[in-house]
């Protein structure tokens, strides 16, 4: 079964449904008697709710109810809570302000739910809520960082003085303040990671549908878990017991981090259905999607970094501001600190670190993780730096980097921002990626563009990320409440079929072909004898999701576990089978043979021995063939690898195209390279979408002027090159695939070497800095501003 | 409410619709065809695309109305029977989708380009899916199988 099993390039088994279009999205599911909702929103950034009068609307063809906060509250439901505290540094907790579902006395940002009108129809829904009257009393907003931490700026939460939710820090600053007073050269940055909105192309649905006869609630909702909604609903917001509330979410248009959270749509209906003893739908239009799932990224970061006169690092300084947005989603306060600062050391040896990080309420959409979520934050300002580092001290961008990774005989290797890197080897995958992109005939092409009137150049990334969240003591410790492993249960049928349920969800990451390759691998049964089940909290006993790039590492280990169990047990069957000691009895090629003989028991003769126990071991085993396990990872996993960016810029225009991509990333042993490369491409579209194009934009009082897909830019398929891809593996150590996880780090790695090579491309004019986007205005502008400054 | 007449994936259907009703709600809503999405409300995404008069047209942008005596072909109606349409067939081997939301525009955007050129290029692929967002796949394995289709097609293998 080899060419079935781990390591085998095959298409996937889920394919067939979605090219037939046969998904089952959440809004491709109809309930008899659905209710359609409509929420209205606030225009308004931050405004006062003066009154909603209901009575237009509620004469409106086809309205069954209109909702606003004071029921809710009547209801006594639950505000959204915030699944991650961070201390601050003089030991206070964070400031942590109520969220309502929908807002009362007061909106906080364009976007924040106000009113929920449900209707016969979608359209009736909406064209109620159109007559609702609500009576907003405008007041002063704020949306940018550095307006928001201004004196006298208008305050979001009257508890947060200045706007700070919390001033956290990580990292020994003596030691940091020593290594700088010894050093040769200091290093200084100043960057903003811009504000990302995630567009998952599948907008945000939710159907609550309360069932009175049996007084149960199920949830069909697309999340990226929906057990951790479950959870969140039943001890937080619905307030209902989880052994009453399902939720399922089918198939899922991606997600990218904006499923992961409680939205208060999820609540919404399903308390509305409960009310109204019919099913209600909610579906995002577009433009809903960019003013209420949670935005990614927005940090403005000063850093410096201490040098000796080799070139080696001593020691790095980074001051960062995030911002989170007008509330706390799910799992904000963990971006910008324990996922982003404890990144810092990047690949490199670097002996001190000192991060500060003080985060941010402004009138503005929440911000959580979105894909990458604090890692891209790090490597972009790491690989920045490391790139000034090379043009202000002489050294060639590709030999500090060699000078300064730390090398593959020094693993484990502890940072001095709390992680352990098990394993990598940081060179091999810089050489692999400079191979593939021809790095030695750099200066060939560049001429060659350059008689074309086209600036080339060259950038370069090497990133590290973490994985595979995570040891749940550890983020215990630091802050998390809730639990990090995964649940798994292998099912074996007595005809020898398996169905696997797991924890994990796939929202087009294909867990229904590569975790059956694990079982493939490890039961020797085909890939079609294997029925992958996930989404629905009904048939799988727990699970806390897909996020994290975390599926395979602790998913995948939970369902390993659960078949060594299984294999353990089938060979107690066997062993009674065939009359001989449990001890002689191995398993292998999806046989249990008595070691050294030709006897032996098929997999399925087993598994029907478990369920027909005419023939058993009754006195010490009971029947049935079905494990579960959790896994509860060691510690995180870390890919790391070298990414390559040439781009071709237009001096008269500004545009930039990227022009070619060489990538080589470490991602620990890989089970499906199909998938794993698909991954890649993926991300590293979002990434150089990042570095090139995409841009949230508020107006300093807090409207959103990039609020469609025709002002907010999206990397289309002319936009974007072929890409390299190619890997070299050094096995995680401490889980038992010896797989690290793949779904981020294109996102992470590429938008430093894009924007290293745009700043290589335009260094012989003079410009010295480009933010990100580097759309064609700024390209352009810092070309005119460098002629000037030379003029 | 007025009646509406169209042939869809080669089956007659009449319909009540409101002058205000778009193709792609009538698809969806009223003849339960979900494979057809709706992914944004600016006719940006693509992927609500569907072939009328065998031409692709982003159906959130049409009326329902105006596709009376039309023939409208869907996802729903390009495989015959078991045997997948070889478009479908180069997605699938090359990996060219992963969360499916997009694939069902892009397939039937790709289904048009090769009706009118056999023998696109990858510029050619990559001008014509302007009209179609993918946020999960970077467009590499898209444009991958988009050429391997057009070569299968080509060679009358499927």
């Amino acid at each position: 079964m080899s060419n079935q099993g781990v390591g085998a390039a095959i298409p996937r088994k889920e394919d067939r449904r979605f090219l037939l279009g046969k998904g089952q999205y959440t809004d491709d599911i109809r309930l008899p008697d659905q209710l359609y909702a409509h929420i209205v929103r606030s225009p308004y950034a931050h405004a006062r709710i003066a009154a909603v009068r209901k009575s237009k609307a509620q004469a409106a063809p086809g309205v069954v109810a209109i909702f606003t906060g004071a029921d809710l509250a009547a209801d006594q439901v639950g505000g959204l809570p915030c699944g991650w505290g961070i201390t601050n540094k003089d030991g206070s907790p964070m400031v942590e302000p109520p969220h309502p579902a929908l807002a009362s006395d007061r909106a906080r940002h364009v976007g924040d739910p106000v009113a929920l009108v449900v209707a016969e129809t979608k359209a009736q829904a909406k064209d109620a809520a159109a007559e609702l009257e609500i009576e907003y009393e405008p007041l002063p907003a704020v949306a940018h960082l550095a307006d928001a931490v201004a004196a006298g700026a208008p305050q979001v939460w009257e508890q947060a003085r200045g706007n700070v939710c919390f001033d956290w820090h990580l990292g020994d600053q003596a030691a940091c303040d020593a290594a700088f007073a010894k050093a040769n050269k200091v290093v200084e940055i100043e960057l903003t990671n811009n504000r990302l909105i995630p567009n998952a192309m599948e907008p945000r649905c939710a159907i609550g549908h309360y069932d009175a006869a049996n007084d149960h609630y199920t949830l069909y909702t697309t999340s990226q878990n929906p057990h951790v909604i479950r959870l969140l609903m039943s001890a937080f917001t619905l307030k209902v017991p989880e052994h009453k509330l399902r939720v399922v979410a089918p198939d899922v248009g991606g997600g990218f981090g904006s499923k992961i959270y409680h939205y208060a749509e999820e609540l919404l209906v399903m308390w509305a259905s409960r009310k109204l003893g019919q099913p209600v739908k909610w579906t995002a239009e577009r433009s809903e999607s960019f003013m209420s799932d949670a935005h990614g990224r927005d940090h403005v970061t000063k850093a410096q970094l201490a040098l000796d006169k080799e070139g080696r690092f001593l020691g790095l300084r980074v001051q960062t501001l995030a911002n989170l947005g007008a509330y706390l989603s799910t799992f904000a306060p963990a971006v910008p600190t324990y996922l982003y600062a404890t990144l810092l050391s990047g690949p490199y040896h670097l002996p001190a670190i000192y991060a500060e990080v003080k985060a941010i309420f402004t009138h503005t959409v929440p911000v959580d993780a979105y894909r990458g979520a604090g890692r891209p934050e790090a490597s972009y300002l790491v690989e920045r730096l490391v790139d000034k580092a090379a043009r202000e001290t002489g050294i060639d961008k590709v030999e500090i980097r060699r000078r300064n990774f730390i090398p593959p005989e020094k693993f484990p290797y502890q940072t001095a921002v709390a992680l352990q890197y098990d394993i990598g080897n940081y060179q091999a995958t810089l050489d692999l990626a400079l191979k593939a992109i021809d790095y030695k005939g750099f200066e060939k092409r560049k001429a060659e563009s350059a008689g074309r009137g086209k600036l080339r150049g060259i950038g370069i990334s090497t990133y590290i990320e973490a994985c595979g969240i995570a040891p749940s003591a550890v983020v215990g410790s630091l802050g998390a409440r809730a639990a990090l492993y995964e649940a798994a249960t292998v099912r074996v049928h007595p005809t020898g079929g398996v169905t696997v349920m797991t924890g994990s969800h796939s929202h087009g990451q294909g867990h229904e072909t590569t975790f059956a390759q694990l079982v493939v691998e490890r039961l020797g049964i085909p890939l079609d004898s294997v029925e992958i089940v996930h989404g629905d909290t009904d048939k799988i006993p727990f699970g806390m999701g897909t996020y994290g790039s975390r599926s395979i590492a602790v998913g995948g280990s939970a369902i390993v576990r659960a078949l060594d169990k299984v294999v353990a047990k089938g060979k107690k069957i066997a062993a009674h089978l065939l009359e001989a000691s449990e001890a002689d009895v191995e398993f292998k090629d999806g046989k249990f043979v008595v070691v050294g003989t030709d006897r032996a028991k098929a997999f399925a003769e087993v598994a029907f021995a478990a369920y027909v126990p005419h023939n058993y071991p009754h006195e010490t085993l009971e029947p049935g063939l079905e494990e579960s396990a959790f896994y509860d990872p060691k510690n995180f996993t870390f890919p790391a690898g070298c990414h390559v960016v040439e781009v071709e810029v237009d001096p008269e225009t500004g545009v930039t195209r990227v022009v070619d991509v060489a990538v080589a990333d470490d991602v620990g042993r890989v089970i499906n390279p199909l998938l794993v490369e698909g991954q890649i491409h993926g991300g590293l579209a979002q990434g150089i979408g990042q570095a090139l194009y995409e841009q949230c934009v508020y107006e300093k009082d807090g409207q959103l002027l990039s609020g469609s897909m025709m002002s907010y830019c999206l990397p289309r398929a002319s936009d974007l090159p072929n890409f390299k891809v190619g890997n070299h593996v050094t096995p995680c150590t401490h889980n038992p695939l010896g797989v690290k996880g793949v779904g981020e780090v294109g996102a992470i790695g590429v938008p430093p070497a894009v924007i290293n090579a745009v700043l290589d491309a335009l260094a012989p004019l003079g410009v010295k800095d480009i933010t990100m986007p580097a759309t064609p205005e700024k390209v352009w502008s810092a070309i005119q501003a460098a002629k000037r400054q030379r003029a | 409410m007025f009646k509406v007449t169209l042939q869809v994936n080669h089956k007659a259907h009449t319909a009540e619709v409101e002058p205000r009703t778009l193709l792609v709600e009538l698809l969806r809503d009223q003849l339960r065809l979900t494979g057809t999405h709706v992914g944004c409300d600016t006719s940006q995404c693509g992927a609500c695309v569907v072939l009328v008069g065998g031409k692709s047209v982003k159906s959130c942008t049409m009326l329902a109305l105006e596709a009376d005596g039309t023939e409208v072909v869907t996802v729903e109606g390009l495989a015959q029977g078991d045997k997948l349409h070889p478009v479908q067939t180069a997605f699938h081997e090359h990996h060219g989708l992963q969360c499916g939301f997009c694939t069902p525009g892009i397939l039937m955007s790709a289904v048009d380009l090769l009706a009118r050129t056999n023998r696109p290029t990858e510029h050619d692929v990559r001008e014509w899916l302007d009209g179609n967002l993918c946020r999960c796949t970077g467009y590499h394995n898209i444009v991958k199988a988009v050429l391997s289709a057009a070569d299968k097609m080509r060679g009358g293998k499927s």
